[in-house]
């Protein structure tokens, strides 16, 4: 069976004025109709790896890849506009930043509409009815308020799930989801949660959760990659991330705050210059 | 001991929704306070209006022996209390450089030394000197959050406000950010106010917490009843059990 999708040595770099920054080094994974994690530390190149497969790298960069398939079609030999269109409908990212990819300027009902009507033929009506099933699906209390708020008006937490909503609203293949719950409370997390993973256990979605919430991830997830400096250094399954053995995820392991433990400083990383090889 | 921060029957309107509903909190000098609770409790409200982000209708604020009141805040305001965002993205502008960002609060205040200063606000925080000309949009969330940190803490403020300081950074940055938050503590005798959903961060960081329910502040508990699992509140229970992961049943 073809898997959902295909990179094989994705690079992506930018031009700057000190110097190319190479944000992502070659990655390389399959992913089926599964949970695929992949954590690592600030910088390392998640977000971009992700954009990357979106085709939401800033302008100025350059992305390369040995492949880069959806199903089978070739993403980076894909006209724009039909990339765009694959975008939204089948393929679909919750950004790290909701606060940026909200619309200040639009309700966010209206916004959340909008991204219905641009991928499937609806009376406003029914859309207005879908959306407020859907806000109602991420657990936001009162959607016929919220539908009506612009995004300053809502709390981080909700401002997330709203992005989530709008992500999930035309049923994608294929979800990226850049720390989708990072600023959920733990028990909504896990209801948001519980939504993607029916998701993926019902309709067969692929999902790619980025996180780095180490605990979340292993209890979460079926497979993990451990990204540093751009590059894949470790693949787990997630059960066995606890015998991890690569020295940076062990270290990553290691530095979580726990509740009634002192350890004051935390542990940290001591990085390694061959981590990066 | 005089609290660094008393908030009185605090309440915050939006139209007929009250964000914060009649709060009341004391955080004495030298201490490290925790606030949880669920998405939407009004957690950040309390922070928002403490600095004058939000404006609060009734109740009081007193902030080292001055009492304020509205969206208005003195100078003298901002070199006592500085605040650090939720949201890595949205606190720095990201169209100036590192420099920039840095420099700002200093000619406010009217620092000298500045050049000194940015450097060693870049150092205190981890990041090189090669960090300092670079844009705020070229910075990846956890090297955001720690400019944001340098920034507050370089007018040498006696109150850090921090809005989920590390809910967007991963683990290894994570502790390498609260060590530098408590070793900024210690060194600076600061006191901190922090948000957080993360239990553990909670219990590592701070001597007593509050809950936050409907924007209500429903329990002020000491740390120690956590480890020791004496909660009354039901949310602060629930968030016991989900601290643990997901579990698929
Ligand atoms: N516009 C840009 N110009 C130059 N470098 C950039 C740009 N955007 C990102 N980078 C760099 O690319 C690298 C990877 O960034 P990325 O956002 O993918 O990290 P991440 O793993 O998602 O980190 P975080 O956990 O903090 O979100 C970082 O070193 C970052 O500084
Ligand atoms: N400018 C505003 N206009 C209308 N409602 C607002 C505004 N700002 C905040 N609110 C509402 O106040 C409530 C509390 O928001 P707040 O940001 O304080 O929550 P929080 O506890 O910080 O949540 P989170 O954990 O998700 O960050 C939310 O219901 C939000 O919609
Ligand atoms: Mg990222
Ligand atoms: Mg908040």
């Amino acid at each position: 069976m073809t898997p959902l999708l295909t990179v094989e040595d994705l690079r992506v770099s930018f031009p700057t004025q000190t110097g190319t920054v190479d944000a992502v080094r070659g990655v390389s994974f399959t992913l089926g109709r599964e949970r695929l994690g992949i954590v690592g530390e600030s910088g390392s190149g998640k977000s971009q790896t992700g954009r990357a497969i979106m085709g939401l790298t800033p302008s100025q960069a350059e992305v390369r890849a040995k492949k880069l398939l959806f199903g089978d079609m070739d993403l980076l030999a894909m006209p724009p506009k039909e990339r765009r269109l694959l975008r939204g409908k089948r393929l679909a990212m919750i950004l790290q930043d909701p606060k940026y990819s909200l619309n200040p300027v639009m309700t966010i009902g209206r916004q959340i509409v909008e991204t219905l009507k641009t991928h499937e033929r609806i009376s406003s009506k029914d859309a207005r009815t879908r959306v407020l099933q859907m806000l109602e699906a991420v657990q936001i209390n009162d959607p016929k308020r919220v539908f009506d708020l612009y995004p300053h008006e809502v709390s981080g937490g909700m401002g997330q799930r709203a992005m989530i909503a709008m992500m999930l609203v035309c049923g994608p293949d294929l979800l990226i989801a850049d720390e989708p719950t990072s600023a959920l409370d733990v028990t909504v997390q896990l209801e948001v949660l519980a939504i993607l993973d029916k998701l993926v256990s019902e309709r067969g979605m692929g999902l790619i959760f980025v996180s780095h919430d180490l605990r979340l991830v292993s209890t979460f997830c079926d497979r993990v990659l451990v990204m540093y400096a751009g590059r894949v250094v470790e693949e787990l399954s997630s059960a066995a991330l606890e015998q991890a053995h690569h020295p940076y995820t062990q270290g990553l392991l290691n530095c979580l705050p726990r509740i009634g433990s002192h350890r004051h400083p935390l542990p940290v990383l001591e990085r390694q210059k061959e981590w990066a090889e | 001991m005089t609290a660094a921060l008393s908030i009185r029957d605090m309440l915050v309107m939006y139209e007929d929704f009250a964000a914060l509903n009649r709060v009341s909190l004391d955080v004495n000098f030298g201490e490290s306070f925790g606030i949880v609770g669920e998405s939407g409790s009004g957690k950040s409200t309390l922070l928002r209006a403490t600095t004058g982000l939000a404006s609060f209708q009734s109740g009081s604020l007193t902030v080292n022996g001055r009492s304020y009141s509205g969206r208005k805040r003195d100078k003298e305001f901002y070199r006592t209390v500085q605040m650090v965002f939720q949201d890595p993205y949205g606190s720095l502008h990201p169209r100036q450089t590192v420099d920039r960002l840095l420099l700002e609060p200093l000619t406010i205040h009217g620092f000298d030394n500045v050049d000194a200063r940015i450097a060693r606000a870049l150092d205190e925080v981890g990041l090189g000197s090669g960090f300092r000309f670079r844009y705020s949009h070229q910075l990846s969330g956890g090297q955001r959050q720690r400019i944001a940190i340098a920034r507050a803490l370089i007018v040498e403020p006696k109150i850090l406000l921090l809005d989920e300081p590390t809910s967007a950074l991963d683990a290894s940055i994570q502790a390498e950010i609260l060590n530098l938050l408590e070793q900024a503590r210690r060194d600076r005798n600061l006191t901190f106010v922090m948000v957080s959903h993360d239990l553990g961060v909670i219990s590592h960081m701070c001597e007593r917490l509050t809950v936050m329910k409907s924007g209500e502040a429903v329990e002020t508990v000491p740390v120690e009843a956590l480890e020791k699992r004496q909660l009354s509140a039901e949310y602060t229970r629930q968030l016991m059990v989900a601290s643990e992961g997901f579990r698929r049943d």
